[in-house]
């Protein structure tokens, strides 16, 4: 499972040219150019639905199947870190409620 | 050396390190996830320090991870990389005002180094809004603390990551970390409706070859997004209306 290196080494140099261009899309132009609605509005759903399409999948899936058992550690850990998350929201305590719960159902009862 | 002196001694310069300083937890904990992650989920260890160095921009990178791994096509990961990083091109706007007078190449090569926390830091120091002596340096001093943060923290990160054994299975430390992102996006009717059209989409598209699941999720979430956002919006208006 590891990433093949020509591939990964082209695919991450483009993912460099996506940080430089998406920081410098402004900023390019000679004159300052309005920011156009389509936009703002892409703006709202567009880092969302990239974000959901990548992390529902690796939550209920495994290997191309949805998971037929509750015995997952990821639905443990992805409901620690919801709960968490309705408690305080943010980031970073999410992730380690999280795997509080992930790591010992991993590791000792091999979820 | 001299650029770097001068820099240590400009008193902006030092202001913009230590407002970047305050945010180091922070930015330290998210480096390290997200090296541990990177190492984690099948880059081998030069590719992660590659990544790392080349992209900076932790929350496209985790989103980028699981697409790599599956051996996406190129187009694929760097679309939804695109979309995670759509902030960053209104951002350019905004900070427009400040690198305007600047030539082309000096502007996009500052804007490069110019991630959330460093608008947010700048915003905060500079409250007018208009351009004025001495920013120039607070954003060096500003963005080159976080950049080193950033690294140092990603690299301790991607060793911890190579230390442990693939079984603990800690590349589910990068889905938490964006599941955590994805619920600090959700404001309302629009951003839920788009959540659960991406989120059912990528699942039932699944047997799609090459992860066009998630790029068929992606564009689904938009359109659907968009057009729940057009009828809020036509629904408001004949609300005001009568």
């Amino acid at each position: 499972m590891t990433v093949d290196p020509l591939y990964g080494t082209l695919t991450i140099l483009g993912l460099g040219i996506v940080t430089f261009v998406t920081h410098g899309v402004f900023l390019f132009p000679k004159r300052a150019v309005r920011i156009p609605e389509w936009l703002q509005r892409g703006l709202k759903v567009a880092p969302l639905a990239a974000l959901a399409a990548v992390v529902v999948p690796e939550i209920v899936t495994n290997k191309g199947t949805l998971i037929s058992t509750w015995q997952d550690a990821r639905l443990f850990a992805v409901g620690a870190a919801t709960l968490w998350y309705l408690w305080r929201p943010g980031v970073l305590g999410p992730l380690v409620a999280g795997l509080v719960l992930f790591l010992p159902l991993r590791l000792m009862l091999g979820w | 050396m001299r650029p770097i002196r001068s820099l240590l001694s400009d008193p902006h310069a030092r202001r913009g390190a230590s407002d970047m300083l305050h945010f180091a937890p922070g930015i330290g904990a998210w480096g390290i996830v997200t090296g541990v992650a990177m190492v984690k989920s099948g880059l081998s260890v030069p590719l992660a320090v590659l990544m790392s160095l080349v992209v900076y921009a932790g929350s496209a990178q985790l989103a980028s991870l699981p697409l790599l791994a599956a051996g996406a096509p190129m187009w694929v990961v760097w679309a939804a990389a695109t979309c995670v990083n759509l902030r960053f091109v209104i951002f350019s706007a905004q900070w427009r005002v400040f690198l305007e007078h600047l030539p082309r190449g000096r502007r996009l090569g500052l804007a490069f180094f110019a991630a959330d926390l460093n608008l947010m830091a700048f915003q905060r120091a500079w409250p007018s809004g208009r351009r004025e002596p001495g920013q120039i340096a607070y954003f060096v001093g500003n963005a080159a603390t976080g950049w080193v943060v950033w690294q140092t923290t990603s690299m301790i990160g991607i060793v911890l990551g190579d230390a442990v054994p693939t079984e603990w299975g800690l590349g589910f430390a990068g889905t938490l970390a964006m599941l955590g992102l994805t619920y600090g996006l959700l404001k309302d009717r629009v951003t839920w409706t788009a959540a659960i059209v991406a989120g059912c989409a990528a699942v039932a598209a699944y047997a799609l070859p090459l992860k066009l699941n998630i790029a068929v999720a992606i564009a689904a979430a938009v359109t659907v997004g968009l057009m729940a956002d057009q009828a809020e919006r036509a629904l408001r208006r004949l609300g005001d209306a009568s």
